[in-house]
């Protein structure tokens, strides 16, 4: 197995890069208090970032995936996470045979 | 199955009657936090295993030897960075590109951060940073909904976090080393294991309507600059519409 002294150089740096981001919440944070309109806006957070992922691959990736899509969100109202990602995939893979995707 | 998801929906009411939960009135058995982080996170290991298979197929199709892909599995652990990075690859590697590319994709981090720093009281400054520093959307997620209903126990929020960090360079590897014998796994539907998860994710970290509507100005903000301007600039822009859409929405009344 080898081991390119620059890539290795890329892998750190990168790891480094996502490791800043990662701790940056806590040394923000301290202690605030939140009310009204800014803990709204705090609360929202983690909608805002799951769905911002993964809206385009879902709206803009064709039929098969807008259909799979709607498909996945009627199943995560009713089905417990691994139940949901079964339905989904299983509904991608007919989607896409049929659409040809 | 059903049965778990029905608990988890009685304990969430319940915090909402006691937010001033104080350590000394836990009545849940806090031995069962290992379990509790093992069955809530199986199904994004689950997920995770052709997701991962593919990360270390497609490094080593660039060119990677095996033991770089997974080295960049278990140093940087963010699979939307590490495919980016696979785009961008070639000999010698675009240092400032990588970087620039990685912290764009991964800025997203930061807020994640802020929104749980204030729900991890129950852990060290060790515990903290060790957990944070394995923290990627779905144990994050998974940690945001728990804590919605119950403390955030270090037991929870690092077991959950290790546990994921292995399942990650585990199936890279294996897809480092079986290579291309994988085939497109675009045939089996594993890209969309990664969308169904977020998407069962995303419905069980909302609150009803006050939820559709930062949803809705997510999603279109994140899939018109995706369109328009492109990746990775969608994720914080449709985050920022999402945040800020809450905040317009927000009402007295509501409160």
């Amino acid at each position: 197995m080898s081991l390119d002294p620059t890539t290795l150089l890329a892998i750190l740096l990168m790891a480094l890069a996502t490791c800043l981001t990662r701790v940056a919440g806590l040394v923000l944070v301290g202690r605030l208090r939140l009310e009204g309109r800014a803990k709204a806006a705090f609360d929202a957070i983690p909608p805002a970032i799951l769905t911002a992922v993964i809206a385009p691959a879902v709206l803009t990736g064709g039929p098969a995936e807008a259909i799979a899509g709607l498909i996945t969100i009627l199943a995560a109202f009713r089905l417990p996470l691994l139940g949901t990602v079964l339905v989904g995939v299983a509904a991608i893979v007919v989607l896409r045979a049929i659409f040809g995707g | 199955m059903r049965g778990r998801a029905i608990s988890f929906k009685t304990a969430r009411r319940e915090a909402g009657d006691n937010t001033a939960m104080s350590i000394i009135d836990f009545d849940f058995p806090r031995r069962g936090e290992l379990r509790s982080a093992l069955t809530d996170i199986a199904p994004a290991l689950v997920a995770g295993v052709p997701i991962g298979l593919l990360f270390g197929a497609v490094a080593v199709a660039k060119g990677m030897a095996p033991l770089e892909a997974v080295l960049m599995s278990a140093l940087v652990f963010a699979g939307g960075a590490q495919f980016a990075a696979i785009e961008l690859w070639q000999h010698p590697p675009p240092l400032v590109a990588l970087v620039v590319s990685t912290a764009l994709i991964n800025a997203r981090h930061i807020l994640m951060g802020i929104s749980l720093a204030p729900k991890l009281k129950l852990l060290g400054m060790l515990q903290r940073l060790c957990g944070c520093a394995v923290m990627a959307d779905e144990n994050w997620a998974l940690a945001e909904r728990r804590a919605a209903g119950l403390p955030l126990t270090p037991a929870y929020f690092l077991g959950m976090g290790a546990v994921f960090w292995a399942n990650w360079v585990l199936w890279s590897a294996i897809g480092a080393m079986l290579g291309p014998v994988l085939g497109d796994p675009r045939r089996f539907g594993a890209d969309f294991a990664f969308i169904a998860i977020f998407i069962g994710l995303v419905v069980s970290l909302s609150k009803g309507a006050r939820s559709a509507g930062v949803i809705a100005a997510s999603a279109l903000a994140a899939t018109l600059v995706h369109a328009f301007v492109g990746s990775p600039w969608h994720v914080l822009s449709g985050a920022f519409a999402g945040i800020a859409a809450a905040a317009l929405l927000d009402r007295k009344d509501a409160r």
